[in-house]
């Protein structure tokens, strides 16, 4: 005992300066990401290489336990409704939903061919959704593909059937996609039908019903109708023109009686996104990329 | 040693509240499990081990999902310093405590998410946000603390409290 203890004495710093230099260590940070990049690509590469093995490990385990689960779900209700079949039709069922996935998926990759016909000008790379916003304010979500294939900032994210969102940050291995139902996010649009351009708008309150709202549609002869179809505009300075956005589910006049406003149903369905597709092109608008997005 | 536990716990937490909690979200509402973390890192083990693991914790969420790198370390930091206070009335056999100090941590950093995040956007609809994001976030949080708080406790009495009965 008596050696360990004199092996050397520890100076502690009191909890107070430790409080004052993490503060300024965050601080500092925050004044650094927002002044150079130099912060936040370090902080992205170290902590992609030693965070984005557990995610994606654990999001593979999460989606078969899912599935593990729903066959029990569905196991359950026959068992209630035929106690003599009960063994065979479990086995049955089971295989059943093994088929129901197989089919699930094949849908799915079917419909993100299709997509990928639809924009097949654009060079594109699948990534799978690994990893969504720990709190309840925004729409950001992680994708397994970063820098290394090819993924950089301000790339658009398609999926199923339309725009999900923009590359916002990228590391080695990952990349932080902000949706475009996020309350920070802003798309301008285009009413496919009459070419009238709108501002779309991400919101909290909205995003929990399932919309996006939109604004300052300059329609002065009333054409804009429920159920017309909003694509990304071609004035847009970071959506690539022509992606699909959503029908609009309802229109209002402003109080100013010259624009109009109101709300989008989104094509991609935000809550169950699995897999989604890059376009590995950004919109050259022909000014340099020191812009700092919305 | 120390340091390197709380790390850890911190990593598997953010991993599990990105994934496998995001899973079982009711409504698209998550519990807050960085924050149950923190909290409990505070007053079981102090004002020190608070700081470090909400530094550390936030810091995490920042460069995942964050846009300004060190927002939520320094609200996260200043919750677990403000917890590590409770540490001198804490007794692990009550159950009350750590949740009244769990439930206050989460407003205080649902508020200052909100003051960071949304004021500033002249986003003002604040009863709706606590009607809607905070209010079921805490309740959801509190229930996931019923629930672990138990076998994590034991978990953690090994490594802090045998440790300061030696000292």
């Amino acid at each position: 005992m008596a050696r360990v203890q004199l092996k050397r004495k520890r100076v502690v710093l009191p909890e107070k300066y430790v409080l004052v230099i993490l503060t300024v260590l965050c601080v500092g940070f925050m004044i650094l990401t927002l002044t150079t990049d130099v912060v936040s690509t370090i902080l992205s590469g170290v902590a992609g290489y030693t965070i984005i093995p557990f995610e994606n490990g654990l999001t593979e385990i999460g989606t078969r336990v899912n599935n593990r689960m729903e066959d029990l779900k569905e196991v359950r209700t026959v068992l209630s409704e035929n106690e003599a079949l009960r063994a065979r039709v479990a086995e049955l069922e089971q295989k059943n939903n093994e088929l129901t996935a197989d089919r699930y998926e094949l849908s799915n990759l079917r419909e993100l061919f299709q997509l990928n016909m639809e924009y097949a000008d654009y060079e594109k790379i699948g990534a799978r959704v690994t990893g969504k916003d720990p709190g309840n304010w925004y729409s950001v979500f992680v994708i397994d593909k970063g820098t290394s294939d090819g993924v950089g900032v301000d790339m658009n994210v398609i999926s199923g059937s339309g725009l999900v969102g923009i590359v916002t940050k990228v590391g080695p291995n990952w990349a932080q996609v902000r949706s475009i139902i996020d309350d920070t996010s802003n798309v301008s649009g285009m009413v496919l039908s009459t070419a009238d351009n709108l501002m779309v708008t991400g919101n909290l309150q909205s995003m929990q019903k399932g919309d996006i709202d939109f604004s300052q549609l300059n329609d002065g002869e009333g054409k804009v109708a429920v159920g017309d179809k909003v694509v990304t505009s071609d004035i847009s300075d970071r959506y690539l023109p022509g992606i699909s956005i959503g029908y609009i589910s309802s229109v209002k006049t402003d109080p100013n009686n010259l624009t109009k406003s109101g709300k989008i149903t989104p094509l991609v369905d935000f809550e169950h996104l699995d897999v989604v597709l890059v376009i590995t092109r950004t919109k050259d608008t022909g000014e340099a990329a020191d812009e700092t997005d919305n | 040693m120390r340091r390197i536990i709380e790390l850890i716990a911190v990593i598997i937490c953010f991993v599990l509240q990105c994934t496998f909690f995001q899973a079982v979200s009711f409504a698209g509402i998550v519990p807050n499990l960085l924050i149950i973390l923190t909290s409990c890192a505070g007053f079981i083990g102090g004002r020190r081990d608070g700081m470090i693991t909400g530094f550390a914790a936030g810091l995490l969420i920042d460069i995942f999902y964050g846009r300004l790198i060190g927002i939520n370390a320094l609200i996260f930091l200043y919750i677990g310093y403000v917890n590590g206070f409770g540490n001198r009335v804490f007794y692990p056999e009550d159950v009350k405590f750590p949740m009244v100090f769990i439930a206050l941590s989460d407003i205080s950093c649902l508020f200052l998410q909100y003051f960071s995040g949304f004021l500033f956007r002249a986003r003002l609809e604040l009863p709706y946000y606590f009607a809607h994001i905070m209010i079921p976030e805490i309740i959801y949080t509190m229930v996931v603390t019923i629930i672990i708080y138990m076998p994590v406790r034991s978990l953690v009495n090994r490594i802090y409290v045998s440790r300061r009965e030696i000292q």
